[in-house]
C-alpha cells in the first residue's frame, strides 16, 4: 500500500494532519500534554490572547445541556506578555504548528496583539470576531459584513503570519460574513464559534450561568456546523477549518467531506482527553479502509 | 503527578442515609497515586450528558488501587451513579487537584454536609503520618452519615440544624459549645460555612485550609470554568482568579475570596 498523505496546507503552512484543537478548550496545551502527545497534532490553537490580562466572567461559567454545554468564560486570559514568555516556549517543545487565537475589545487591541506576535515563532493567527460572551469586541465585529471586512483588512495590513478569521454562527447568513472576510484579505476561515443559548435552573429559579447567556458547543451543534462549513466552502475560495461538536473520526470526516481542509476538536476534550489523537488515528484508519491515499482528495468531496 | 482517564469497576455500593451513597471503585492507576483532598471526575453512561461530575475522595486504598466516593444524589448524573452495582464499570479521571497538607499539632477537621467525606481520608493520613490530635466537627442538616467512621481517629463533635443530635446550630456553634481549640483547620462544605470558618480562623490566628467546589468542564485546568477569586494576582492566570480544579480544590483560606 502506498504511503498515506495526511498533510494539509493552510495558506502555505503545512500541517502533518488536519486535526487541531479548538480555541478555549485546550488552554495552551500544557494541561492536555499529560494525556496526549501534542506532536501528534496538526496544530494547537491556543485560548484567546488579549493585549492585557482579562479576568473573565463571574461563575458559574458553564452549564451542561443535552448533548452539549453552554459556556461563558468571558475570554479570561493572562495577556500577551505572559503568553509570549511562557506559553509559546512551551509549545515550541513539540513538533506541531502553533496557532494563536487573538481577541480584543477594539481594533487597536487586536492590532497590538498581532504586532506583538509578529516576531514570535507563531505559524498562524486566528482572529476571534465571534465570541458571544463578552460585551465589547468579540461578536460585535463578527455580525456586520462591513465590520468583518474592515477589521480583516486592518489586521492583514499588520500581520506577519497568515490570518484566519473565526466566524460566528449567530448571523442570518454566514456566507455573507465569509465573503466579507475574503474581501478583507483573510487567508483562512474557521467556523463555527459557539451558538448563543440560555439555560434556566428551575430549582434556583435563576439563569444557570452568571452571564445569563452562553455559547452552546458539543455534539448537539454538529449538524449546524457541517451545514455552515458546506455553505461557506461553496461560497468562497479560502481554506476552511471546520469545528462544532467533533468528537470522533467520523465527525471529522463529515467536516472534511463537506469542505473543511482542517478540523478542530473542542468540547470533546472535556469528556475524552485523548479525543484529538484518537481522531488523528481514526482518520488514517478511514483512509486505509477506503483505500484513499491522500486526504486532500476528500476535502469537499460531497458536492 | 500524572492523571489518567480509565474504566474502573464498582466494588460495592450502599446507601448511608437518604440520598447519600458510598461507592468503592477499583481503579488501575488512580487509586495508587491519589492523596487526601484530591477528587476524581466521574462520567455518566448517557452520551447526552457530556460533562464529568467532580467528586471528592472519601477514602483511598493505595495498596489495592481503590477509591471510595461518598456522594449525594442531586441530579440525573449522580442518580445514575447510585444505580451502579458491584461489577459495573465506571469512567473515572484522576487523581485531580492538589491535596490537604499533613500538618499541625491540634487540628479541626470540619465538614459540612456532603463536604464531610474528604475529611475521612485526611483523618486517616494525619493519624498515620503525624502526631496531630484530631478533632472532627461535622455539621448536618438533620440525618447523620459517616460520623461513626471518624471515631477511631479522635473526638467527633456533631452539629445539626434542628438540634436532633449534638449542638443545635452550625459547626462553629459546636466549637464554642465544647470550648475547643486548634492550631490548624481543614474544612470542606458550603461556601457560607467556609466564609464563617475563615473569619473565625483569622480572628483566632489559626492556619486554615478550605476545599472549594464549582461547576467544572475539563477538570484539569485548561478551560477556566471553575475559578475562584484570589486575593493576589495568580501566578498562572495573571489575574485575580485561581483554578479550583488545578490550583485547588484546597486553598489557604487567606489566599481566596469566599
Amino acid at each position: 500500500m502506498e504511503q498515506l498523505n495526511t498533510q494539509v496546507n493552510l495558506a502555505g503552512v503545512i500541517l502533518k494532519n488536519p486535526v487541531m484543537t479548538a480555541s478555549g478548550t485546550f488552554g495552551s496545551g500544557e494541561e492536555y500534554s499529560e494525556f496526549v502527545d501534542l506532536s501528534r497534532l496538526g496544530a494547537v490553537v491556543t485560548k484567546g490572547v488579549a493585549n492585557i490580562p482579562w479576568p473573565g466572567n463571574a461563575t458559574p461559567r458553564i452549564a451542561e445541556t443535552q448533548g452539549g454545554m453552554l459556556n461563558a468564560i468571558g475570554l479570561q486570559n493572562p495577556g500577551m506578555e505572559v503568553f509570549c514568555k511562557r506559553d509559546i516556549p512551551f509549545l515550541k517543545k513539540f513538533d506541531t504548528k502553533i496557532i494563536v487565537n487573538v481577541c480584543g475589545k477594539t481594533t487597536e487591541d487586536y492590532l497590538e496583539v498581532v504586532e506583538r506576535l509578529s516576531d514570535e515563532p507563531v505559524d498562524l493567527l486566528e482572529i476571534n470576531i465571534s465570541c458571544p460572551n463578552v460585551k465589547e469586541g468579540g461578536i460585535a465585529f463578527g455580525q456586520d459584513p462591513k465590520a468583518v471586512e474592515a477589521i480583516t483588512k486592518a489586521i492583514k495590513a499588520k500581520a506577519k503570519q497568515p490570518v484566519i478569521m473565526k466566524l460566528s454562527p449567530n448571523v442570518t447568513d454566514i456566507t455573507t460574513m465569509a465573503k466579507a472576510a475574503e474581501a478583507g484579505g483573510a487567508d483562512v476561515l474557521s467556523l463555527i464559534n459557539t451558538i448563543t443559548g440560555m439555560k434556566i435552573d428551575v430549582n434556583r429559579r435563576d439563569f444557570a450561568i452568571a452571564n445569563r447567556t452562553g455559547g452552546l458547543s458539543g455534539p448537539a451543534i454538529k449538524p449546524i456546523a457541517v451545514r455552515m462549513v458546506y455553505q461557506v466552502a461553496n461560497a468562497v475560495k479560502l481554506p476552511i477549518i471546520g469545528m462544532g461538536g467533533i468528537a470522533t473520526p467520523e465527525d471529522a470526516m463529515e467536516f472534511i467531506l463537506a469542505g473543511a481542509t482542517a478540523v478542530s476538536v473542542g468540547t470533546a476534550n472535556f469528556y475524552n482527553p485523548y479525543a484529538t489523537v484518537e481522531i488523528v488515528e481514526g482518520i488514517e484508519k478511514y483512509m486505509k479502509q477506503y483505500k484513499e491515499t491522500d486526504i486532500n482528495n476528500l476535502i469537499g468531496y460531497v458536492k | 503527578m500524572s492523571k489518567w482517564k480509565e474504566t474502573g469497576t464498582v466494588i460495592s455500593q450502599e446507601m448511608l442515609a437518604d440520598g447519600v451513597y458510598s461507592m468503592w471503585i477499583q481503579t488501575d492507576k488512580i487509586g495508587k497515586e491519589a492523596l487526601q483532598g484530591q477528587f476524581v471526575s466521574i462520567y455518566t453512561k448517557d452520551s447526552g450528558k457530556l460533562l464529568p461530575r467532580p467528586i471528592s475522595l472519601c477514602e483511598i486504598d493505595r495498596e489495592q488501587g481503590r477509591i471510595r466516593l461518598v456522594y449525594r444524589v442531586v441530579g440525573a448524573g449522580t442518580k445514575e451513579f447510585s444505580s451502579y452495582q458491584a461489577g459495573d464499570t465506571v469512567e473515572v479521571m484522576g487523581p485531580l487537584g492538589n491535596h490537604f497538607p499533613l500538618k499541625g499539632k491540634k487540628a479541626f477537621l470540619i465538614g459540612g454536609g456532603i463536604g464531610i467525606p474528604p475529611m475521612l481520608e485526611l483523618a486517616k493520613q494525619l493519624e498515620k503520618e503525624t502526631d496531630c490530635v484530631k478533632q472532627m466537627i461535622l455539621g448536618y442538616r438533620d440525618v447523620l452519615f459517616l460520623n461513626k467512621e471518624f471515631e477511631s481517629y479522635g473526638d467527633v463533635y456533631v452539629a445539626t440544624e434542628d438540634g436532633s443530635v449534638g449542638t443545635k446550630g452550625n459547626v462553629l456553634d459546636a466549637i464554642k459549645e465544647n470550648g475547643l481549640e486548634a492550631d490548624v483547620i481543614f474544612a470542606c462544605g458550603p461556601t457560607p460555612m467556609l466564609r464563617a470558618i475563615k473569619e473565625y480562623a483569622i480572628t483566632n490566628n489559626i492556619e486554615c485550609y478550605v476545599s472549594l467546589e464549582e461547576k467544572m468542564a475539563c477538570g484539569i485546568g485548561a478551560c477556566l470554568a471553575c475559578v475562584c477569586k484570589s486575593k493576589e494576582v495568580d501566578h498562572h492566570t495573571n489575574v485575580n482568579n485561581k483554578r479550583i480544579c488545578k490550583d485547588g480544590p484546597v486553598f489557604l483560606a487567606t489566599e481566596v475570596e469566599l
